[in-house]
């Protein structure tokens, strides 16, 4: 209990590294998921070829692998840099391999959210002279993203957990490294290790029971 | 008519045939639907009167044959496509009212994303014509809170609301309870003596009787029989028509 008080304040600051990757990760997967099953959809063959293959290369790579890619390829080798500030830099690559990695499972909700919505819908879409992109973002997309608020919800619990790979990418900064760094010197500590625990759930149970109360309050009544 | 062109038809289908797998459902149909006319479409289910109805609005697409509208042929794809679109109205067997839209805005969203109208101009417009289908106390609602018939009569409103050239009309009674059937039947009979230019497939006998000018006969894919109401329906002249008409009216 001692360690975990005296270490409590480096914990901390790792887990805010943590919760910092989430945020802005929540967003941009969201983002990258929702164009990413508009190409799976899409009339136009190769934008439909082009999203299952990305879907189906990086849905299936390892989380660690991803993140190694982003530093040692994208970064070292082809030199994408964000910023001059090492830590800066590390912490957008770590972003931008978790992002292109949850992707795949917001896109791939969203398509079996796409699956909910009757095809009628989207003839009467297109009935008035709306085009492919007004019927999806107006017609399909609202209602697929209310019918799968749950699922989404676990992908990104799922993704908050997988900020812990940061280092991975070689971003030594969040808890999960700052908590190994700490068994280097104590060894290892009961405490320390259910306090880090705690400090995850305390993230990711609201995150569960809000995106499930969500679903039931904006279901669509057919 | 005295709008321009107008002698020529505003639809017009010539030698069209759709398959679906090995199924052939259209065969050869040539059919012309002139300006302000009702056209009524029956015959046994399966006989394609439905894929008649969707391939003017390129819902499906023809295998071969042409189709044109207002003297253009049918665009294939993309903005054109979406322009004629908006300019044929349509309304299904289910309704297919956006779930998660309130009834008006149903009506309105085309008028403000096809049209580019104004919310407000479009939201005036689209309670007069709630009004017109007596549906306009319920424009705050939800399409799951309203019964079949009042859901398609706002179908009929969402249609109008876009100014359509002609309204297609897929089986509009077929989905509902028989006491609904009658008031989306009144609000038809009344678009017709309007002037609306209207294809409807339709099990229902006396809405051909009253409203429509033409009757034509679909079995098998084909386009059996063409006719005036009381003329098809005193005097058919094909076997399969008094067949099909000795089956449903004599009960």
């Amino acid at each position: 209990m001692d360690d975990l008080i005296k270490y409590a304040p480096d914990l901390a600051a790792g887990f805010l590294v943590n919760v910092k990757i989430a945020l802005v990760c929540a967003v941009i997967s969201l983002v990258l998921g929702t164009v990413l099953v508009s190409f799976r959809v899409s009339p136009t063959p190769v934008l439909r070829a082009a999203g299952t293959v990305y879907v189906n290369v990086v849905r299936n790579t390892p989380l660690t692998l991803v993140l190694a890619f982003s530093a040692l390829g994208l970064s070292d080798t082809i030199g994408l840099t964000f910023s001059e500030e090492p830590s800066t830099n590390g912490f957008w690559l770590v972003v931008l391999g978790l992002s292109a990695y949850t992707a795949t499972f917001v896109g791939e909700a969203l398509r079996s959210g796409i699956n909910t919505v009757p095809l009628g819908q989207a003839e009467a879409a297109r009935a008035i002279g709306l085009t492919f992109l007004q019927s999806l973002r107006l017609i399909i997309l609202p209602q697929a993203f209310r019918a799968v608020i749950g699922p989404l919800g676990s992908v990104m619990i799922a993704m908050i957990k997988n900020t812990t790979v940061a280092l991975a990418a070689g971003y030594l900064a969040d808890s999960a490294f700052v908590m190994k760094d700490t068994f280097d010197d104590t060894g290892v500590s009961i405490p320390i290790f259910i306090g880090l625990v705690l400090a995850f759930m305390a993230v990711t149970l609201p995150v569960g029971f809000f995106t499930g109360w969500l679903s039931r309050r904006l279901a669509v009544v057919r | 008519m005295t709008e321009a062109g107008g002698s020529s038809p505003l639809v017009k289908l010539e030698a069209v045939n759709k398959h679906f797998g090995t199924l052939h459902v259209l065969k050869d149909i040539d059919l012309s639907v002139a300006r302000g006319e009702v056209v009524v479409v029956i015959g046994p289910s399966g006989g394609g009167k439905s894929t008649l109805c969707r391939v003017i609005n390129r819902l499906e697409a023809i295998d071969s044959g042409g189709i044109t509208f207002d003297g253009q042929a049918l665009p294939a794809e993309g903005k054109a496509l979406a322009q004629l679109r908006s300019e044929v109205g349509m309304v299904f067997q289910s309704f297919n009212l956006f779930s998660h839209k309130t009834i008006l805005e149903n009506v309105t969203l085309g008028p403000i994303k096809v049209r580019g109208i104004a919310r407000q101009q479009a939201e005036q417009r689209g309670l007069e014509l709630l009004e017109r289908v007596g549906i306009a106390s319920q424009a705050a609602k939800y399409p799951a809170q309203l019964s079949g018939g009042q859901q398609q009569r706002v179908a009929i409103a969402r249609a109008l609301a876009m100014d359509p050239k002609m309204i297609l009309f897929d089986e509009p009674t077929s989905a509902l309870d028989p006491e609904m059937v009658q008031e989306v039947l009144d609000v038809m009979v009344g678009l017709a003596s309007d002037g609306m230019t209207m294809l409807v497939v339709t099990h229902e006998m006396g809405f051909a009787r009253r409203a429509a000018d033409r009757v034509v006969f679909m079995a098998d894919g084909q386009i059996v029989e063409e006719s005036e109401p009381e003329a098809f329906f005193t005097q058919p002249k094909s076997d399969r028509a008094r067949d099909f008409l000795s089956k449903i009216l004599t009960h």
